[in-house]
């Protein structure tokens, strides 16, 4: 009974989702991020924090396949129990097709992620058919089911998200992204560029949609309260390389690094 | 007592901050803190006023990092160190052993008093009416009124708050349990609703251990007492 475990052997059978080894991007002689290694396990908020020009961007394009990096890999179990990709070994078109069905991208700028000419059902009922859906009425259903869920009324199905407000046109990128019931999803600033009062209305919801779905997520942001309410995990970068990593509150609460210190104390109150 | 099993074991924990952005001032808080706590104990932390009692409290929530040493927790019978758990492991023992009761609650935007007390509850699996259920049972209990329930509570008073944070804690006591300040601003009625509820999760087997300013309320719950000067003592020495 007394026996002191390692950590480790309580997680049982389960694997990490997602594995970043050694990940690196320049741009030039510039580091965009070097060295960056984690792994993200299922279920699991994982937050980039960093102020801009950390490369937390350049890291989340090259984690989410959109650039390749120049040394490392990015590793990913694309259905539970398969073996781990190395997502840039695959042929581009595998890799694009992975993007659109087991990954979701939500963008900082919802017009980055909508297709702006095409209605709000449109834009989550085309995730389905990337799928394969091919039944109009289940679609629909779905749609409307997904819309209601990001608290856009059923009755704008019909309308085109430039007609939405931009909190809505994130809300509406938000359930184009879940549709597919992805196992990953990327989201860069997601409440960044929207009014305060609806940045907390998004991030309730996307707090209990986490939750309720199981999803596991990263999310880059700059706002530490965001971070401290969505994500179980913290990546805290500076000049492209991570400086500290550890549980959120703790990494909030007691921060190790020079810059994490300076970043928290920074901020009026998280 | 020393039948029942050891649920915390704090093996020469020290905690130092280092300020790097002052100086690079280091500030050593204690050194070398021994004890252990068995189902059903109330360990009382004592010592004044900046002694690092909260800071002890926090460390073993595993929301401050130690220095040096080991902090072990009971968790589905068998001893974690939460020193150098990974965070999921922590958030796991967290979720089902390891509880911790501040006086502050955290708002959450829009989510109602009543969501917040149901949380842990459905975190561990209870159908969603039973959890209503016992959720309203320990609001009424800490006597917060059935109309604030639904409401979100960032426009409560500090003391409602608290009882809101409170019911939370104590509507599935945890295993183990932290409590820093529980009653500091609730009248006595309240605090005797408090000093009750923590009983009631000592007699159910919890180990709990906490600070109390409120000195009746101490005297009340405690079972045990750890005098931590006498460490901080040893860390202004090193």
């Amino acid at each position: 009974m007394n026996a002191l475990v390692s950590p480790n052997a309580l997680q049982g059978t389960l694997r990490p989702i997602l594995s970043a080894r050694s990940v690196s991007r320049y741009y030039g002689e510039r580091i965009g991020c070097a060295g960056v290694s984690f792994d993200l396990w299922p279920g699991e908020v994982l937050g980039i924090v960093g102020e801009s020009g950390s490369g937390k961007s350049t890291l989340l394009r090259c984690l989410s396949g959109i650039d390749r990096p120049d040394a490392g890999e990015v590793l990913f179990e694309a259905t539970p129990g398969a073996d781990f990709l190395d997502i840039f070994d695959l042929p581009e078109q595998d890799r694009r097709h992975l993007m659109r069905t087991a990954w979701g991208i939500v963008h900082q700028n919802p017009r980055d992620g909508l297709r702006m000419d095409v209605s709000a059902g449109g834009n989550v009922g085309e995730r389905l058919m990337d799928r394969g859906d091919r039944h109009y009425g289940r679609i629909r259903e779905a749609a409307t089911e997904w819309l209601t869920r990001v608290e856009i009324e059923a009755a704008r199905i019909d309308d085109r998200p430039r007609q939405f407000s931009g909190g809505m046109q994130q809300r509406l990128q938000i359930a184009r992204v879940l549709v597919s019931n992805p196992r990953l999803v990327f989201m860069d600033e997601p409440t960044g560029g929207l009014d305060v009062s609806v940045q907390a209305r998004l991030l309730d919801l996307l707090r209990v949609l986490v939750r309720d779905l199981g999803l596991a997520a990263i999310i880059v942001t700059h706002d530490l309260a965001v971070a401290r309410l969505l994500t179980d995990r913290l990546i805290v970068m500076k000049d492209g390389r991570v400086v500290e990593a550890g549980l959120t509150d703790q990494v909030l609460d007691d921060p190790q690094h020079a810059y994490t210190q300076l970043l928290t104390s920074a901020v009026l109150a998280v | 007592m020393s039948d029942q099993p050891e649920m915390i074991r704090v093996e020469a924990v020290s905690k130092t901050f280092t300020l790097h952005n002052q100086g690079g001032v280091h500030l050593p808080v204690f050194r070398d803190v021994n004890f252990s706590v068995r189902a059903g104990e109330v360990l009382v932390l004592a010592g004044a006023s900046g002694a690092g009692k909260s800071s002890l409290l926090r460390i073993l929530y595993g929301n401050y990092l130690p220095s040096g040493g080991r902090i072990e927790i009971r968790h589905d019978g068998a001893m974690v160190d939460i020193a150098s758990a990974l965070p999921r492991t922590i958030l796991e023992v967290r979720r089902r052993t390891l509880g911790f009761v501040s006086q502050f609650l955290r708002v959450i935007p829009r989510v109602s008093a009543l969501d917040i007390v149901r949380d842990p509850l459905l975190a561990r699996g209870v159908e969603p009416a039973e959890a209503t259920e016992r959720a309203g049972t320990m609001l009424a209990r800490l006597n917060l009124p059935e109309r604030l329930w639904s409401l979100a509570p960032a426009t409560f008073s500090g003391g409602e708050q608290q009882r809101v944070n409170i019911a939370r804690s104590f509507v599935d006591p945890s295993p183990v349990m932290l409590i820093d300040e529980p009653t500091a601003s609730l009248d006595a009625r309240n605090r005797d609703v408090v000093v009750e509820l923590i009983a009631e999760a000592r007699s159910r087997g919890s180990a709990i251990v906490g600070i109390f300013h409120d000195e009746s309320v101490r005297e009340r719950v405690a079972t045990r007492w750890l005098d931590i000067t006498h460490f901080r003592a040893a860390a202004d020495a090193a």
